[in-house]
């Protein structure tokens, strides 16, 4: 019996290190956000960071396909969203392309060799928005559609 | 070889196993309830239909009416705002191109088309867009199904598994498709674009997608106060898009292909 419970002692230790040690590399992780995005001030992304760290591009993946052909787009899971939380802000005031040299997307793609297609077509800084404001105003001005608009902006 | 006897076996070795399988189990099985409650509680807190999260039905078809009557000759408004909601007019013509090459081969999603009837002399003008068939020849013909018809009859290219074969754009009867033939910059949030695919009006989709009514070429043409353009649900019989075709006599172009197009024209 003593053996039973020094074994179940340490199933427990166990368990407790291997949770302890999520916890160690989600914090050596905080070092990849860059400074003055949004991001850096959260305590973790959409999942753990350790989970983000091997699998963003599943979930950018699954939902890259779920927003073409059948229209969702209100997930955490959207290129637009990582963009808009990630992106730093330079001196300028200007948002700083997030896949430019030692920005978000470069620190570990570029440590990693791989390369990353995603920016050949989508923005790299916030732009517009998701349905353009100007043409929600254009929109309500022109009296188009007796129907309301929905909000534009989530 | 030493022969194992079953007396022999150190029974707490199945103790051990038996306490680690109840651990896990127990683990996994909390979890998943969790999982399961946080799911449910998620759906409790959606109130009715919402564009952003359902995914599109074909209880709805997107289309558009063109009353080639009111559209105005030389009125480019609609084309313009088309350009500014889908950052067409974020393209640069690169340099050393000829700006003739560059008219020709710059993407446009929707024409203005002008038809002159030679025996009477009639002037026509509409705007000539993707025609959003119910049966349409560029999904046919895609090699990859990047080319595709989504459930509330918009047709849309899927970029991500386009190639660039431009098989659509020779498919297409209305010519409507333009490809992308050089690195863009700049692009808007909302309209991806690069090099190498095809692309053609989606009745403008993000708006769909967040539940705005109208598209933005509809939008200009009321706002120039010709209201040409009529955009709504087809198979909705109180849309004011069934409600005009109900009135006016409208026309496919080329209904001679039975492709059932989603925009139609009426006074030519």
């Amino acid at each position: 019996m003593a053996t039973a419970a020094v074994r179940a002692g340490l199933v427990a230790v166990g368990l407790a290190w291997a949770l302890g040690a999520q916890v160690v590399l989600a914090g050596d992780t905080r070092s990849f956000v860059t400074e003055g995005s949004k991001a850096h001030g959260l305590s973790q992304c959409v999942r753990p960071t350790d989970f983000m760290l091997r699998h963003h591009m599943d979930l950018i993946k699954h939902q890259r396909d779920l927003a073409v052909h059948e229209g969702i787009r209100d997930t955490d899971n959207d290129l637009d969203g990582c963009v808009a939380c990630h992106v730093s802000v330079g001196a300028d005031g200007q948002a700083i392309p997030i896949n430019a040299e030692k920005q978000f997307c470069d620190t570990c793609h570029e440590f990693a060799a791989v390369h990353l297609n995603c920016f050949d077509c989508h923005a790299t800084v916030p732009n517009g928005g998701p349905v353009s404001e100007q043409a929600l105003k254009a929109h309500r001005m022109s009296g188009a559609s007796e129907q309301p608009a929905g909000e534009g902006q989530p | 070889m030493k022969k194992y006897e079953k007396d022999t076996l150190d029974p707490s070795r199945r103790r051990f196993f038996g306490a680690a399988a109840g651990l896990t189990a127990s683990l996994v099985t909390s979890g998943v309830v969790l999982h399961a409650a946080s799911a449910e509680s998620e759906s409790d807190s959606e109130g009715g239909l919402d564009p952003r999260k359902d995914p599109v039905t074909d209880e709805v078809r997107w289309g558009l009416l063109v009353d080639t009557a009111k559209c105005a000759d030389g009125c480019t408004a609609c084309v313009e705002a088309c350009d500014r909601e889908n950052g067409l007019d974020l393209q640069v013509k690169p340099e050393g191109e000829s700006q003739s090459k560059w008219d020709m081969q710059k993407a446009v999603w929707i024409r203005k088309v002008r038809l002159k009837d030679n025996q009477t002399g009639r002037i026509t003008n509409l705007p000539l867009m993707c025609q959003h068939c119910e049966h349409p020849p560029c999904v046919d013909v895609c090699p990859t199904g990047a080319s595709f018809k989504r459930a509330d009859g918009i047709v849309m290219v899927d970029r991500h598994i386009c190639i660039g074969c431009r098989y659509c754009m020779m498919a297409c009867p209305y010519k409507a498709r333009s490809f992308i033939h050089e690195t863009m910059h700049d692009q808007l949030t909302r309209v991806p674009r690069g090099k190498g695919c095809v692309e053609s009006c989606n009745l403008c989709v993000n708006r769909r997608d967040y539940g705005v009514a109208s598209t933005a070429c509809a939008d200009a043409c009321a706002a120039e106060g010709h209201n040409a353009i009529v955009f709504g649900d087809l198979k909705d019989p109180d849309s004011p898009i069934s409600l005009a075709l109900k009135e006016l006599s409208s026309r496919q172009i080329r209904e001679d292909l039975a492709l059932n197009t989603g925009v139609r024209y009426s006074g030519i």
